[in-house]
């Protein structure tokens, strides 16, 4: 089987992806990834810490269920502190899991593009991570994927799997560090939400200006499962490409989608998220909060309705804070049905100056106004959310605001 | 307290107050009635400061100062503030934001929202969803917060039913101090559509205001008698 995969993805080593601008793999170095047990010494400096707990972990890891920690190639720290939960290197998850095998790039195709090819190719580890049957693990597990060294590719593949009746709650930050100037992070994510499961997944980013951003997610919901995705990249990157696909495959399965994204000049992030609803009953939501303040963004959606009785809505809501920016939203609606019931709505512009107007007739100042406007506009309250992870989403944007205005 | 002279104001090259002269002096309250779209709204919006009313001549003081430049959020802090007839909605921003923003006396915003049975929309978006009374009663509670000493208020009668106007009008009085055993210091400027506001609130004097011009003043309540008699016709051809 390993065998067939690795063919398809020599195939498509020089496919290039269907959205986002084409990155030359080449120009980035492949570390070695000959290493299978997690380092014993912390090789964090001070700086790689501030960084990292900008991006939403926290390095104690006291509080957590399980953390997972990676830099660059090499596994820096891997644990799970509750019965029932599991989490592992993903090499290691495959040698003792053959089961494993099934799943594997099964949500994801592994020739979808150069960057699948290359993730398989020069497989560099990634976590996996596991809630058994019937297992509630309420408290967040965290999870870090570091960059350390300049110019170089990380190409990771990441498992997560919620069995039937579990619940996880993953927060995950990705970041770089400060002498980090340009790099190309390839994330492969697959998410299996069994029977009745919960799993919600809080991914905060924290690039370099120079990096390059290309995850492959992959998410396949069971009857009455239940996937929450909330994304946040705040920080300046040269480019961010990825378009999850959801299916929704069970009866009852639920998938819900929120994003948060500031383009700063020189910054082109190309997001969004599709969820195809395959079974009637079935219910998602994608919502998009983007502001420029002087880069590109592309606002994707797409819902693509199978079968009767399934409902969803899309939303792109775009601010343009500086006219050098561009967002261009593109909310797309594909019913199979006559019983689907689908709706978008999208919205581009800037800040309404009655509004601003408004708040300053009350006292603030110009700048007060439009960061109060702003910081409205940013406040996505998912539901379902554990309190905890909701905190690091408003730490993070509370953070950016500074820089934005 | 309030000093117009000679205001003229247009909107996107349109011209909208043509030469008005108006005072208030400090306890007083004054009623603006007019047909629509005879600039009353633009006054007060330009008594505000709002950037798209430019004025073209003349000049506002207020408190003795000429405010005539001034940005809006400076006058609101020198004591001038505005309950919108229209108010925007803004989305993700809270109305308990907007309250503690406004309240500058620090004083509990929940038992204000109790009193006038608001508490359930102070977590909400500010008039997002908002009924047309729900979103005078937040103007209103707003400015009790805010405490100007002049209180300016564009048509807080429409849209409200008659239960919440007695309620409103509770409110409007304690803005304008309209109490017996206290000597008023706030200023009030009223638009006033329909004249309902004249059963809940003292006014000391009034103007009818047509196609930018004042062309009446005198008693609030003998003048709204006349409008109602003879419309507001009668008002170009008489010039008191």
């Amino acid at each position: 089987m390993s065998e067939v995969r690795k063919t398809r993805a020599e195939q498509a080593k020089e496919k290039k992806a269907a959205f986002g601008s084409d990155v030359d793999l080449l120009k980035y170095q492949l570390l070695s990834n000959h290493q299978s047990d997690p380092l014993e010494l912390d090789p964090l400096t001070n700086e790689d810490r501030v960084k990292i707990i900008q991006s939403g972990i926290d390095l104690d890891g006291q509080d957590k269920a399980g953390t997972f920690f990676q830099t660059d190639h090499r596994i820096v720290h891997c644990s799970a502190k509750q019965p029932g939960l599991e989490v592992l290197p993903t090499a290691q998850a495959l040698a003792e899991y053959p089961w494993l095998e099934e799943l594997y790039w099964q949500a994801v195709p592994v020739d979808a593009d150069k960057y699948t090819a290359q993730a398989e190719l020069h497989f560099q580890n990634g976590y996996f991570i596991r809630a058994l049957e019937g297992q509630r693990v309420t408290t967040p597990i965290q999870a870090c994927l570091y960059m350390k060294h300049d110019n170089t590719a990380q190409n990771v593949h990441n498992i997560v799997i919620a069995e039937e009746g579990s619940e996880l709650n993953i927060i995950t930050g990705c970041a770089t560090a400060p002498s980090l100037q340009s790099g190309i992070h390839i994330g492969i994510s697959e998410f299996y939400v069994k029977r009745g499961a919960k799993l919600s997944f809080t991914m905060i980013h924290d690039w370099a200006e120079e990096v390059m951003v290309r995850p492959r997610s992959g998410i396949i919901v069971e009857e009455d499962g239940l996937f929450l995705s909330n994304y946040v990249s705040l920080r300046p990157v040269r480019s961010l490409q990825m378009y999850p696909t959801t299916r929704l495959i069970g009866s009852g399965a639920v998938a819900r989608f929120h994003s948060i994204l500031l383009a700063p000049p020189g910054c082109e992030l190309d997001t969004g998220a599709r969820v195809v609803l395959e079974a009637s009953h079935t219910r998602a939501e994608i919502v998009s909060r983007t502001i420029t303040t002087g880069g590109v963004i592309k606002a994707r959606g797409h819902l693509v309705g199978l079968k009767p009785n399934v409902k969803a809505h899309l939303e792109c809501h775009g601010l343009i804070l500086a006219d050098e920016g561009i967002i261009h939203a593109i909310p797309e609606l594909e019913g199979h049905k006559s019983g689907v019931e689908m709706s978008h709505e999208a919205a581009v512009g800037k800040i309404a100056e009655e509004e601003i107007e408004y708040l300053m007739a009350r006292g603030l100042t110009e700048e007060e106004a439009t960061a109060a406007i702003v910081r409205g506009f940013l406040n996505v309250q998912i539901e379902g959310l554990p309190p905890e992870l909701q905190a690091k989403v408003d730490e993070a944007i509370e953070e950016s605001e500074k820089s934005m205005l | 307290m309030l000093e117009i002279n000679d205001l003229w104001v247009d909107i996107n090259g349109k011209e909208v107050l043509k030469g008005v002269n108006l005072t208030i002096p400090a306890g007083e309250t004054h009623i603006l009635f007019g047909k629509n779209g005879s600039g009353k709204s633009s006054l007060l919006m330009t008594i505000m400061g709002f950037r798209r009313y430019k004025v073209r001549q003349g000049r506002i003081s207020f408190k003795g100062v000429d405010i005539t430049k001034l940005p809006i959020h400076e006058r609101a802090k020198m004591g001038i503030g505005m309950a919108f007839q229209r108010p925007p909605s803004i989305r993700g921003v809270k109305t308990r934001e907007v309250f503690n923003v406004c309240n500058i006396h620090s004083v509990s915003c929940d038992e204000l929202a109790d009193k006038f049975n608001f508490s359930g929309l102070l977590e909400r978006e500010l008039n997002v969803g908002f009924s047309g009374g729900e979103m005078k009663k937040s103007e209103l509670l707003q400015l009790l917060l805010q405490d100007p000493d002049l209180v300016m208020l564009d048509e807080p009668e429409s849209g409200v039913d008659l239960e919440n106007l007695q309620v409103l009008g509770k409110a409007m009085n304690k803005l304008l101090e309209k109490y017996l055993w206290r000597t008023r210091a706030k200023s009030g400027l009223v638009i006033s559509h329909l004249g309902f506001i004249l059963n809940y609130i003292e006014a000391d004097a009034g103007y009818v205001l047509l196609d930018g011009r004042i062309h009446c003043h005198g008693n609030p309540r003998e003048l709204f008698k006349g409008i109602q008699r003879h419309g507001y016709q009668e008002c170009v051809s008489c010039q008191r």
